[in-house]
């Protein structure tokens, strides 16, 4: 089973939106140094769910990540947990892109692999919130897709996949090579070993360049955008909570069902 | 380039009966295509679907396209995707619009992608910009923590819009429309992808997007025995309750009622969210909300920033006290 995942690298999503700034005059985000890089956590989830196939029968994991300044202790934790190859494409290039321009430099990328049976992204980069890359490596590669999986299952030539959807689940199935993005509902994902961090720091990344992979420079990154940026800004929030008082937390609770009653809200 | 004309709503259709939120898109394509005095079209795709056609021109279509097949029972991607095309490539409408569901969330990155387009998903608003005639998609960015606008210049311009963000029109059953049909051409082989089953979680009670009352409670609650309790006082507001995301992840309460950027969009009256912390990917799915309660016992948690009452408390003392004085007052 040669398997493949891509991961980003973005600013902790959940750190507290007091860290949180923009910058009007570029549009873009303002990165807090108190705010760590992290792998976004649904390719967390999409890694752990390369590594349960391979637990399972085996195989190859090669991990992709696309940007700048990649972060080697961030990008290098899924070769801690068990994958075996990272490839980073590395380039001023690459970035600010939209989702169409990021999926063609990684549907070159993975064409530049070669073999490969399943494809793994997570369902929606926790910065962008754009949930498209997965479906537009697909497309782009000619595959099958399955999004918003919670368990993914391996059996011989095709793929079974649990897949969330509003009220439940359905499986699918689809032949292999497939792409399947991954959520949340997979479950937590195991922690390194300290055996497997160790063994992670000898292992260097392979980095790519456009040319490495025979991408056309007016395709990637900035270049290669479908979508335009016309404003990004924080909404206001009006702030102006009443807060029910009382002596002990039982009075409280009695002067808001009050209060409630009061101003017919129950 | 194509001369491409026209709003197409991609509209839904569950049990036979139009979605709320093919409505809700339908209310917003009729806005957008008035804007632009071009036609708002839709298209229904399934198995046993065309009779739906006069519910969609009485929520504001001109026109309907109706691609009815067996093998369009079940969605499948691959399946959806040549429809999509086929449709669009006839029809060259300048706006696509889906819902951001299951489906949708699915479909129209795809479709973007082939019709050499790009698309945005999960917005919450959409004008147009009469200058250049090109929608401006507003969409939730860094899980709710900014807004960005967004406008494309190939077309059709493709997005996908979040539950209860836009408003349906009142049906009007003397609205006229015409019905075309569409041969779906589909080649069996072609399509690889097969449903094998189909997982609906149980619900009892009311269903969280139709409650005018929902209790959520967070990470704080604790356990399931917790949400047992907060089912009880649901129960006697004539409730539903939802979660954040840890207490699913936890499997103290069932991954359906979660609630917020990747969960469900409620927009209850009443929101009252107990021990959750008001992170703002949480928030994504109920800020519509009319009233936020919030108990927590952080004085300084993010959730009372958005709430209209708030109590700084133990929830483990509040809530059976709020229950027993709510009950108190209804007996009077
Ligand atoms: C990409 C992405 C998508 C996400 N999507 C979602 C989503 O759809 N929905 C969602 O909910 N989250 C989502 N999250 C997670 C989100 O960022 C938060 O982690 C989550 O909402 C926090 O849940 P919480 O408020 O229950 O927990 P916490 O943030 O841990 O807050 C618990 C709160 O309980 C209070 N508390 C504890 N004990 C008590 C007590 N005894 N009495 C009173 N108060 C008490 C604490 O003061 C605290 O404020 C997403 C995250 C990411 C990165
Ligand atoms: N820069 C990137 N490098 C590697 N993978 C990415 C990158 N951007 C997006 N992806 C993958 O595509 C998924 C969806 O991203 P998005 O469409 O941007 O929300 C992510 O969860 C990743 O798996």
């Amino acid at each position: 089973m040669n398997m493949i995942v891509c991961i980003k690298q973005v600013l902790d999503p959940e750190a507290p939106l007091s860290s949180f700034k923009i910058d009007p005059a570029t549009n873009t985000m303002v990165p807090v140094t108190s705010v760590p890089f992290v792998i976004s956590p649904f390719d967390e989830q999409a890694v752990e769910a390369a590594l349960k196939i391979k637990d399972a029968k085996g195989g190859k994991i090669t991990v992709i990540s696309l940007g700048v300044n990649l972060l080697r202790d961030v990008v290098k934790k899924p070769l801690s947990l068990g994958a075996d190859e990272l490839i980073l494409l590395e380039d001023p290039a690459f970035i600010g892109g939209d989702s169409w321009s990021t999926a063609y430099a990684l549907a070159a990328a993975i064409k530049k692999v070669g073999q490969f049976d399943l494809i793994f992204c997570g369902r929606q980069a926790a910065d962008s919130d754009s949930g498209q890359v997965g479906a537009c490596i697909a497309e782009i590669l000619g595959i099958p897709q399955v999004s918003v999986a919670k368990k993914v299952e391996a059996i011989d030539g095709k793929v079974k996949v649990d897949k969330v959807t509003t009220d439940g689940y359905e499986v699918v199935e689809v032949p292999t090579p497939a792409l399947i993005t991954v959520s949340n509902e997979l479950g937590e994902v195991r922690f390194a070993t300290f055996k497997g961090t160790m063994a992670s720091k000898k292992k260097e990344p392979i980095i790519w360049k456009p040319a490495d992979i025979g991408a056309e420079p007016a395709k990637i990154g900035a270049a290669g955008r479908r979508i335009k940026t016309r404003k990004l800004f924080q909404p206001v929030r009006d702030s102006k909570c009443e807060i029910i008082g009382g002596e002990t937390d039982e009075d409280k609770a009695a002067n808001l069902a009050k209060k409630l009653v009061e101003v017919k809200l129950i | 380039m194509a001369d491409n004309k026209g709003v197409m709503i991609f509209v839904e259709v569950i049990d036979g009966k139009l979605t709320n939120i093919a409505q809700e898109l339908l209310g917003a394509g009729r806005k957008l295509a008035n804007d632009l005095s071009e036609e708002l079209s839709a298209l229904i795709v399934g198995s046993g679907v065309a009779n739906i056609a006069p519910e969609a021109i009485a929520y504001g279509a001109d026109k309907i396209y109706v691609v009815d097949a067996p093998l369009l029972k079940d969605y499948r991607t691959d399946a959806y995707v040549a429809v999509v095309e086929k449709v669009v490539k006839q029809v060259n409408p300048r706006i696509l619009l889906l819902g951001q569901t299951t489906i949708g969330r699915d479909l129209a990155p795809r479709a973007a992608c082939r019709l050499i387009t790009g698309a945005i998903l999960d917005c919450i608003a959409l004008d147009i910009d009469t200058a250049t005639k090109q929608l401006l998609i507003t969409k939730p960015v860094y899980g709710g923590n900014a807004r960005a606008v967004y406008s494309m210049e190939t077309l059709p311009q493709v997005a996908t819009v979040r539950a209860k963000a836009m408003t349906a029109l009142v049906p009007d059953s003397s609205r006229k429309g015409q019905v075309v049909i569409v041969d779906a051409g589909l080649d069996p082989a072609a399509i690889k992808t097969n449903v094998l089953q189909k997982v609906v979680a149980e619900t009892t009670g009311i269903k969280l997007e139709d409650a005018s009352v929902v209790v959520t409670g967070g990470r704080g609650i604790g356990g399931p025995e917790g949400f047992k309790q907060l089912e009880e006082l649901a129960k006697v507001l004539k409730g539903a309750v939802g979660a954040t995301r840890p207490p699913c992840d936890a499997g103290w309460a069932p991954d359906t009622i979660q609630i917020g950027l990747t969960g469900k969009i409620v927009s209850p009256y009443v929101y009252i969210a107990v021990a959750v912390s008001g992170a703002s990917q949480h928030m994504a799915g109920c800020s519509g909300s009319k009233n936020i309660i919030a108990i927590n016992r952080d004085a300084e948690a993010a959730i009372f920033k958005e709430a209209r009452f708030g109590v700084v408390g133990d929830w483990k003392k509040i809530i059976p006290a709020f229950e027993a004085k709510v009950k108190e007052l209804q007996s009077k």
